[in-house]
């Protein structure tokens, strides 16, 4: 892995991946940072641009349009049913990316790292991570360390950023949403938000449910050939998706009806919220994308999403209307008619 | 979801909502009280409105945990998080209710006092067990349903015999809470209010039975549908509060049958008299001094009692001089009567305790409907 002509450092002893943990000086600049760097990062990330050990990474640059997005990722716990927050630092970002119907190209990586991590932990995380980049492809090619004191952090954070390249044609954004126009998400909601809680111990609920954390690359280049005129696509991360249409229909300047009976939400989901007080369509997901477009698009866009299989279960869930208090608004199950508003803090458990 | 889903099919409610519609009288109105935050939650969240002829009128009543605290209690509460040494807790919402300078547990926490957000009594009880060099002191709040679990612990924490574990205690009681709005000016003099009758709450009247509420039947003379939190039950609901108005009857029905009891749950309910006592009265926010809507910790559990254990001054704070929480807790005002709804005063940041929980009558209508407000308004511009 040593690229000819560069010198192999001489360390006094190897990083202890099994007992090990993560001191100040692996943050420090010298040597023991140094080696952090190469025995756990450049091993795992292993490129051509990282190998050059330069500050930068020096790339070419096609023509077309860049989309470059950046996103924090702060997890607890950091390992979770269905992944950890390297493969979910990964998606994170490449999600982003790919929301314009980009492909993705180049990934950096910033990980502040707090004293004590276990180093075995530290490893199991950025290995995911490669393995995550890696099953895409979309290599990481500069990155940072830093290291804070025992208290100061969660075990990990860790910040990707990516670029990627719009193909010619392709003109998707938030701002394009229009009367008219049907609501479509890749499949059912909630399932990262409720794995998370599950997966912490201040609830006493056991189940099998995992995160849906995933790399929607592909699902997206199935979609932009089949419909190129797709009007917007949205990750519907933090504040479920109710955020995601609130956030849209007020850049559009439009409103929006929902059909709850239409909403895929796992049965595990739903009986967790119901428990708590929670609303399916607050909670977070990782894997899932919510895709407005032109109303003749929509069933045959539908047909290659469910043929995906990151799309399994998508279903048309709504439709963009005139209105100028860009409400997003639910035809309940029971035949009721509600607004599903943004969310005010934390969703929190009802008392009584 | 098995046991639940039944109670939300959609067919079953256009039914209800025909015989509803159809056993209305066109020429007359009906004022409806749903007491309970939770059923206040179900009506907006399901859109019940919607499914009801315009001469049914659901009022909010003053069922909602946080919303009835007074300032009072709230600032000792603040004054507990800030006593060095401390570590409150308490339940979500409760963090997040406004002083009268726009303060919250949730601010303090924000500020480095130790604040904690807990999911049931026993976790407090835990924190305190983890932390013997801190004081412990659980913000207990809300109705009958709430009591039992905070009894528990009570006992528990003189069975383990720790020292470091308090409560503040806040319990208060739905019958006073109903008799002082039957017996208010603005209803039974003034007539200021038309209140036809109850939904009576669902898990509230799981612990207390239905047995109380014979005496708002009687004496106020108005029909009581006890009825649970899922939509069907509602609807279920007013239609039996139709049918007894229609017909003159003033009866304590139960459409909760499925978890309610004449009795209640008695084991609870001994629980409750082993650990508590009635206070001789208790302000609520809106509703001003209630006799014998509260309850204390009795001296057999003193060592448990924050209010002994800390000296807490007995504060008296008027509200925000433009919010009308009061008005809205007690059923004479709307929400969108309030100068403040929805501009000044939204739950992400509320001056009102009505606009925190998700059961407040505000934030319920903020959330979940506010398009009704402005189908109004297109619809009388458009004439």
């Amino acid at each position: 892995m040593q690229q000819a002509g560069r010198r192999k450092p001489v360390y006094t002893r190897k990083l202890d991946f099994r007992h090990g943990r993560v001191e100040m000086a692996h943050g420090s600049g010298g040597r023991a940072m140094t080696q952090l760097v190469d025995q756990l990062f450049i091993a795992a990330f292993d490129n051509d641009y990282l190998r050059q050990m330069n500050d930068q990474a020096c790339f070419p640059v096609g023509s077309g349009r860049m989309v470059m997005s950046t996103d924090c990722h702060v997890v607890t716990p950091l390992f979770f049913p269905g992944g950890d927050i390297g493969s979910l630092s990964v998606h994170g970002t490449v999600n982003d990316i790919v929301m314009s119907g980009a492909r993705p190209l180049y990934l950096s990586a910033g990980f502040i790292l707090e004293e004590g991590l276990p180093l075995a932990d530290l490893k199991r995380i950025v290995e995911s991570m490669a393995a995550a980049a890696q099953a895409i492809p979309v290599p990481v090619i500069t990155g940072d360390t830093k290291v804070v004191e025992q208290g100061s952090g969660d075990g990990v954070f860790i910040t990707t950023t990516g670029i990627g390249v719009v193909p010619e044609g392709v003109h998707i954004s938030s701002e394009r949403a229009k009367p008219g126009d049907k609501i479509l998400v890749s499949g059912t909601i909630g399932d990262h938000g409720i794995a998370i809680l599950l997966a912490r111990e201040d609830f006493a609920f056991y189940g099998t449910l995992e995160s849906d954390t995933a790399a929607l690359h592909n699902l997206v280049a199935v979609m932009v050939q089949t419909a190129p005129d797709i009007h917007v696509l949205r990750d519907p991360t933090r504040g479920g998706i109710a955020a995601a249409l609130n956030e849209i229909a007020h850049q559009s300047g439009v409103g929006m009806m929902l059909y709850e009976h239409h909403i895929p939400v796992k049965e595990q989901v739903s009986a967790v919220c119901e428990f708590l007080g929670f609303d399916p369509l607050y909670m977070a997901n990782e894997g899932k994308l919510i895709a407005i477009c032109a109303p003749q698009d929509a069933d045959r866009l539908l047909d290659k999403m469910r043929a995906h299989p990151l799309g399994q279960n998508a279903a048309m869930i709504g439709e963009v209307i005139e209105d100028s208090h860009c409400f997003v608004q639910m035809e309940t199950r029971f035949g009721g008619r509600r607004v599903v508003d943004w969310l005010s803090g934390d969703q929190l458990p009802r008392i009584c | 979801m098995k046991y639940i889903e039944p109670f939300r099919n959609g067919a079953m409610a256009r039914k209800i909502a025909r015989r509803i519609a159809a056993e209305t009288d066109p020429h007359r109105d009906y004022y409806l009280m749903e007491f309970c935050g939770g059923h206040t939650h179900a009506i907006s969240r399901y859109g019940i409105p919607g499914l009801l002829p315009g001469n049914i009128h659901m009022i909010h009543g003053p069922g909602c945990p946080v919303c009835v605290l007074p300032m009072g209690r709230l600032e000792n509460m603040i004054q507990l998080a800030q006593t060095p040494g401390c570590i409150v807790c308490s339940y979500g919402d409760m963090l997040r209710v406004p002083t009268a300078q726009g303060d919250s547990l949730l601010k303090q926490k924000a500020r480095g006092v130790d604040v904690r957000m807990i999911y049931s009594a026993a976790d407090a009880l835990q924190i305190a067990q983890q932390n013997p060099q801190q004081q412990v002191v659980f913000l207990a709040i809300g109705f009958e349903t709430t009591t039992p679990p905070t009894a528990v612990v009570i006992k528990q924490a003189q069975m383990l015999g720790l020292t470091n574990f308090t409560v503040f205690c806040n319990h208060v009681l739905t019958p006073s809470a109903i008799s002082h709005i039957l017996q208010s000016p603005e209803i039974r003099e003034l007539g200021l209010v038309r209140l036809d009758g109850f939904i009576g709450p669902a898990h509230v009247s799981t612990i207390i039975g239905s047995n109380p509420y014979a005496y708002f039947a009687e004496e106020f003379q108005k029909p009581v549908v006890i009825a649970g939190f899922e939509p069907l039950d509602v609807m279920q609901a007013i239609l039996m509060l139709i049918r007894q108005l229609n017909t003159g009857r003033a009866e304590v029905e139960n459409e909760f049958t499925r978890a309610v009891l004449p009795d209640g749950n008695i084991k609870a309910q001994r629980l409750v008299a082993e650990v508590f006592e009635l206070r001789r009265s208790f302000e609520w926010r809106g509703l001003g001094a209630v006799p014998y809507s509260a309850l204390r910790i009795k001296s057999d559990f003193a060592a448990f009692d924050a209010e002994r254990r800390f000296t807490l001054p007995v504060l008296s704070v008027a509200d925000h001089k433009a919010c009308e929480c009061g008005a809205i807790l007690r059923g004479v005002k709307h929400p969108r009567d309030c100068s403040i709804f929805g501009t000044a005063c939204t739950p992400d940041n509320p001056l009102g305790s009505c606009m925190v929980s998700s059961e407040g009558a505000c934030a319920a209508y903020y959330r979940y409907g506010r398009f009704r407000e402005h189908d109004n308004d297109d619809t009388a511009r458009m004439h």
